[in-house]
């Protein structure tokens, strides 16, 4: 696209607001939920970034966190809160349980988030400390400035399918 | 031998298949037709006040010897069969009979403190036992998770469904001839 002085501009300007108001949406399932809660609290302060409003309701979120393993039963549930997130929306992935199914690979688990939704950014560790979040929520922070004002991004690739045994 | 294994020997020489206090923890296998008759015993009866149901589960033994042991940590020093320096004077019988599956009640006293195990053998066949959800409120759940993972069902249970798995998954993970790679997800693909 062809961008001009002026909607460079605003797009760092809407950027740089989306960044710092980050309403997230915290989807907990598992244990990773209390070093979530550990990064939210005022030892590690996640409101310093401007993440510091968990809104329960997908509505008003822009940001899912995905926390914890996800079995086969609740995906559509996820999917759904998904959906009902208005754009712009962003995933991410908290734990290795989401980010591939971590060390369960069995009948009821999900093997990675990303099989069902698009995930912007992967948080591993078992759980991950809250350094690892606050890195990766940094690195959210970076893709949400460099991301165009229409908040329109391109699909995210097709995880190969692993073929029936 | 325990009181307990005695005085259920006495009341019911019929119902008890055998018996055995591995480790101290009194074991009574039963024969299937007579479990609501005993267990109501062990509940109303002064002596035993059975009144805390405290797990109900199964086991399929279908492949138990047919492969190694598995062990998962070799290394963690984490001994797979229990060290020898532990006495062992009556050890371990096995699974009781040729079953393919034992339904297994484990009970206790809250004004006795004392602990009772009820092993029930069932046969693949005709995968079906009394249910106790009349005698322990506490079995409901526990019966329809041994039906959602084993496949065994509960005679007289007043809702016997899936309490795990979603409606529609088809089989029951815990059985041993289910397939350790078949995925049934609901959305998405299969992994």
């Amino acid at each position: 696209m062809d961008t001009s002085f002026l909607t460079t501009r605003l797009d760092e300007a809407i950027g740089w607001a989306r960044k710092y108001s980050i309403f997230q949406y915290p989807f907990v399932t598992a244990c990773c939920g209390m070093e979530y809660m550990a990064t939210a609290c005022s030892h590690y302060d996640v409101d310093r970034f401007g993440a510091g409003l968990p809104r329960f309701s997908p509505r008003q979120a822009d940001v899912l966190f995905v926390v914890g393993t996800i079995s086969h039963k609740i995906a559509p549930v996820l999917r759904r809160v998904y959906d009902q997130m208005a754009e712009p929306k962003w995933v991410v992935a908290f734990g290795v349980c989401t980010c591939t199914g971590g060390f369960y690979d069995n009948y009821a688990t999900v093997m990675g988030i990303d099989t069902i939704l698009p995930v912007d950014v992967y948080i591993p560790g078992c759980p991950p400390r809250p350094e690892m979040v606050l890195d990766g929520l940094m690195k959210l922070q970076d893709k949400i400035q460099n991301q165009h004002a229409t908040g329109v991004r391109p699909s995210p690739e097709p995880r190969p399918l692993i073929p029936e045994p | 031998m325990n009181p307990l294994i005695e005085s259920v020997r006495q009341c019911f020489p019929d119902a008890v298949a055998a018996s055995h206090t591995y480790r101290g923890d009194a074991t009574v296998v039963l024969r299937r037709g007579s479990l609501l008759e005993v267990a109501r015993f062990l509940k109303e009866d002064p002596a035993f006040q059975m009144n805390y149901l405290m797990d109900l589960t199964a086991v399929d033994y279908s492949t138990f010897g047919k492969r190694p042991a598995p062990a998962f940590f070799p290394s963690s020093g984490v001994s797979v069969r229990p060290s020898p320096q532990i006495p062992d004077e009556d050890p371990w019988p096995g699974p009781p009979g040729c079953s393919r599956f034992v339904v297994v009640y484990h009970f206790y006293s809250v004004a006795h403190k004392h602990r009772l195990r009820l092993v029930v053998p069932v046969e693949e066949a005709n995968a079906e036992v009394d249910s106790l959800s009349s005698l322990w409120p506490a079995a409901n759940w526990l019966e329809r998770e041994v039906w959602d993972m084993f496949g065994i069902a509960f005679r007289g249970h007043p809702n016997l469904k899936r309490i795990l798995m979603y409606d529609g998954f088809e089989g029951h993970p815990l059985r041993k001839d289910y397939p350790v790679k078949k995925r049934q997800p609901l959305i998405g693909p299969s992994n």
